[in-house]
């Protein structure tokens, strides 16, 4: 069964003083996410994903389409015992401790009363809080209450966790820290549909991921095909002060920085150019294959559209196409 | 139907369910059965230590007390009290907040001073009140109308009319009744002609309904009083032809005197009694008339379903 | 639905729990000790004020504390409930929250039921402090200081209205306007008996107007029976148990209309 269903979901807001002219925030978007699966929802600030996050949490309403989550439409008020949601940025009852932060969030989640104190410990020292579960939120800083709102949302054992923009503004260790905790999730066969625009943390979680830009679902793909999909190219680098004469007959794309070059050619010429190493007597360094990354195809699918959006803005051949 | 629908629904129904209950509760509340003990307290009675409450904003208080005062006297007319305890109060503490809100004055000289159930009974305060107006506006020529009003209608004091009138008259903004009324004042003061122009100009001159009314009602009673003294003094003139009273209307019409059978303002004819004297048919319906009323009884005063409380 | 009775079965429990955590919050707020602090001083400045007016000192112990008790509650629900909402809004508490099995009726009605106990035990704070005055210059309580205990409670029937207000603002307006809009109403419903009266000699336009104007301007006026009070006067049973109706009836309208606006708000 499909964790969430997003069926041609679409909201526009009525903006200006007189609230007459209407702003597209999410353009009708369908996407199906299955269970157990980690989805990325990559784009750039102001791009619709905290829109979308906000449209299945019930927090506002869509102007079209619907969506389900775990099969119940998403004003089923059952859905949401089934549901974790960390904010963007969140900020908590600063007045409360975390302790009771937590507390207060599982009576609101249904979590009964018997076990709710040791789960809530239990979660504190899992994300390392246990000392500063009694002080005040007030006094935490940015990675404490990230962690704090990552506890909150899976406290309850929620199948489905949506988190906006959770590594944003954390220091490396606060990152690695939320990285694992995804990891955690995913070994518990939980779904986990995350935003943001740090590339690298979507390329090391993520199964899939999908590509918003302007309102407007512009790519979905496996990041494990787009990553292994070689371009049938190899880059060598090695010592040398120039590029060498052979090279560039061969057809080498090639940079110099410092005393190292780094060039492109194309796979059938790998051997030729070793050659042409070893016949200058170069030292090499390395010599591999040319992968995709997810940075040229978010690259490639944000890119043609913006010339595309300026000459026709309503076409939309792009949606949902699956690489 | 949705959840979300479903709420909606039951909320709106809440809405409008509580409205009403609370719209019922309002008219419960605010019953004839609690006007009674609470609009008999004035907490307040110091128009100083009100002001300095205010904070400033006396002239809107002074406009809740002078609508205060005017409700209060239409309540009170309306339960046909005879008690007016709080009319002067009021209507001190309005003038004191803002001592030239002028219609308080006139509404103290036309229902401070006569006797209940039409007033308070109290002249003395309706004075105190216009010389107190008097003193903050000494221009304007309402107050001496007012004042010139008090002593002619119910204090009888024609001498300090004619002087009220005549201060009224010599301001540089006034009204043509004035100096009439003064030059009257003195000679004329008892007859129809002056009392019917008073109450015209009181007619003409004030906003207020209640008191329009209360003038067109004084000149009806004037002109029945007028009819009657008329037709009394035909009766006298038959008698001294003829050596005796007529029996009817009739025999005065057919000796000449009349050119036909006189009626009220109500429509009714006028009576001829035995004793020669006539009288209204229908008393109780024409109010303050001091003729023409079955000997023994007391000028009728308008009955309270009449009077317009509402406007 | 199976899920359904297990659902409404936890909805009162939420509801508490929302309750609880707003009287947390606001017990927690500094500002609310300051407030209740300065009704308190009032109370005790009575008893100074008291000693210059000779054989009146009942009369302004009572006055003055009760009048205190009234504006500093109302100041409190209002600067309390309008950051009810729009403060989980800005602060985006609401958004863990309603992903959570909470409705967003059970939400408003939680806050507003949270809201009011803190005034109940904020007033019965003051109220002890004006008892205390009390005592202080009539050496003992008399039978007519139970009337006292009629005003208080009309206090905090006016504090449901109040709160109920503040909060139904506060659904669909910022906090600066929903304290402009509560305290203008708060303002207009103590002059309710003139509106009402001026309703009722009004006409036309004018007269309709007014007459919507007087049914729909919370009545505060009826609420304040401490004039009659602090002169030991009898409040009729009539009048408690109409002023407690009309105060849960107006509360419920203006937490009917909260619920339906917020209901259908899009939390930007």
């Amino acid at each position: 069964m499909a964790a969430i269903e997003i069926l041609d979901l679409e909201k526009s807001y009525r903006v200006g003083f007189w609230r007459s002219r209407i702003k597209p925030a999410l353009r009708p978007l369908r996407l199906t996410i299955e269970a157990g699966e980690i989805f990325g929802f990559l784009g750039p600030n102001g791009a619709g994903k905290t829109t979308t996050l906000k449209l299945l949490m019930g927090l506002v309403f869509p102007t079209s389409g619907t969506a389900r989550i775990l099969g119940m439409e998403i004003d089923d008020p059952r859905v949401k015992s089934q549901i974790g949601f960390l904010p963007e940025q969140p900020y908590f009852y600063d007045y409360l401790s975390a302790r009771e932060l937590l507390n207060y969030y599982g009576q609101l989640s249904g979590v009964p009363a018997k076990g709710r104190a040791a789960r809530v410990e239990q979660m504190l020292g899992r994300v390392g809080l246990s000392d500063a579960a009694g002080m005040q939120l007030r006094k935490f800083s940015k990675g404490m209450l990230q962690r704090v709102g990552l506890t909150q949302a899976i406290l309850h054992e929620p199948k489905v966790v949506f988190l906006d923009e959770p590594m944003s503004g954390l220091d490396p260790m606060g990152r690695r820290e939320v990285r694992d905790l995804i990891q955690q999730l995913r070994s518990e066969g939980k779904t986990v549909f995350f935003s943001t625009h740090i590339l690298s943390d979507a390329e090391a979680l993520c199964d899939r991921v999908g590509i918003i830009h302007q309102g407007e679902l512009r790519g979905v793909g496996s990041v494990a095909e787009l990553t292994s999909e070689t371009q049938g190219k190899v880059e060598i680098i090695f010592y040398a002060e120039r590029v060498p004469a052979g090279l560039t007959s061969l057809g080498a794309e090639a940079r110099v920085s410092g005393e190292v070059v780094n060039a492109v050619l194309p796979e059938e010429q790998q051997d030729a150019a070793l050659e042409v190493l070893r016949r200058e007597r170069l030292r090499l360094i390395s010599l591999a294959p040319v992968r995709s990354s997810l940075e040229e195809y978010y690259i490639q699918k944000l890119k043609p559209a913006e010339s595309m959006t300026a000459e026709k803005p309503k076409e939309d051949n792009r949606k949902g196409a699956v690489v | 139907m949705s959840a979300t629908r479903r709420t909606s629904v039951v909320a709106l129904v809440t809405l409008l369910a509580s409205m009403a209950g609370a719209m019922l509760m309002l008219n419960a509340i605010d019953g004839p059965w609690r006007n009674a003990a609470d609009h008999e307290a004035l907490y307040l009675r110091s128009a100083k230590v009100l002001q300095r409450m205010s904070l400033g904003y006396t002239g809107l208080l002074a406009d809740i007390y002078w609508t205060r005062a005017v409700q209060y006297f239409g309540e009170e007319h309306h339960k046909d009290s005879s008690n007016y305890a709080l009319l002067a109060p009021l209507l001190d503490i309005t003038t004191q907040l803002d001592p030239r809100l002028l219609p308080a004055y006139e509404f103290g000289a036309n229902f401070l001073a006569p006797k209940p159930p039409l007033g308070a009974g109290l002249p003395d305060a309706a004075l105190a009140l216009i010389d107190y107006g008097i003193k903050h506006n000494p221009d304007d020529w309402r107050l001496y109308y007012d004042l010139g009003f008090l002593y002619y209608t119910e204090l009888k004091d024609y001498a300090k009319a004619a002087d009220a009138f005549r201060r009224g008259a010599e301001l540089p903004v006034t009204n043509m009744y004035m100096s009439i009324l003064a030059a009257r004042m003195a000679q004329h003061a008892g007859e129809f002609d002056t009392a019917r122009m008073l109450w015209r100009s009181t007619y003409e001159n004030s906003k207020e309904p209640r008191i329009q009314q209360n003038a067109v009602e004084h000149l009806l009673a004037l002109r029945v009083d007028e009819d009657v003294t008329q037709l009394e003094n035909i009766v006298a003139k038959y008698r001294e032809q003829k050596g005796r009273l007529p029996a009817s209307m009739n025999d005065l019409e057919r000796a000449g005197f009349l050119g036909g059978t006189p009626l009220d303002p109500k429509g009714h004819p006028y009576m001829l009694m035995a004793d020669g004297r006539i009288e209204v048919q229908d008393p109780q319906n024409l109010y303050f008339i001091t003729k023409g009323l079955p000997p023994g009884m007391n000028p009728p005063q308008p009955p309270r379903e009449k009077r317009p409380t509402s406007n | 639905m199976s899920s359904d009775g297990m659902n409404s079965g936890g909805m009162k429990w939420r509801i508490g729990y929302i309750a609880f955590n707003t009287f947390r919050e606001a017990v927690r707020d500094r500002v609310l000790y300051n407030l209740i602090a300065f009704a308190l001083l009032l109370s005790g400045a009575a008893i100074l004020v008291s000693q210059v007016s000779i054989d009146i000192e009942r009369l302004v112990v009572v006055n003055l504390g009760l009048t205190a008790v009234s504006l500093f509650g109302v100041v409190i629900a209002i600067f309390i409930g309008i950051g009810l909402v729009s403060k989980e809004i800005d602060k985006r508490t609401l958004y863990t929250v309603l992903s959570r099995p909470v409705r967003r009726w059970e939400f408003v009605v939680g806050k507003f039921l949270g809201l009011t106990g803190t005034l109940v035990v904020n007033t019965l704070f003051m109220s002890f402090g004006v008892f205390l005055a009390l005592l202080y210059v009539a050496h003992r309580f008399e039978r007519m200081d139970g009337w006292v205990l009629v005003a208080l409670y009309f206090i905090v029937l006016q504090f449901l209205i109040v709160c109920a207000l503040a909060l139904f603002f506060s659904s669909f307006s910022t906090p600066l306007m929903s304290a402009v809009f509560t305290f203008a109403l708060f303002v207009v419903g103590s002059l309710a008996e003139d509106l009402r009266g001026f309703a009722r000699i009004a006409r036309g336009a004018t007269g309709a107007v007014a007459t919507a104007a007087a049914y729909l301007v919370p009545n505060f006026s009826a609420l304040n029976v401490i004039g009659q009070v602090a002169h030991g006067d009898a409040i009729p049973a009539r009048l408690i148990l109409y002023n407690t109706a009309y105060a849960l009836l107006y509360s419920a309208m203006a937490i009917s209309g909260a619920v339906l606006i917020f209901q259908r708000r899009n939390l930007k």
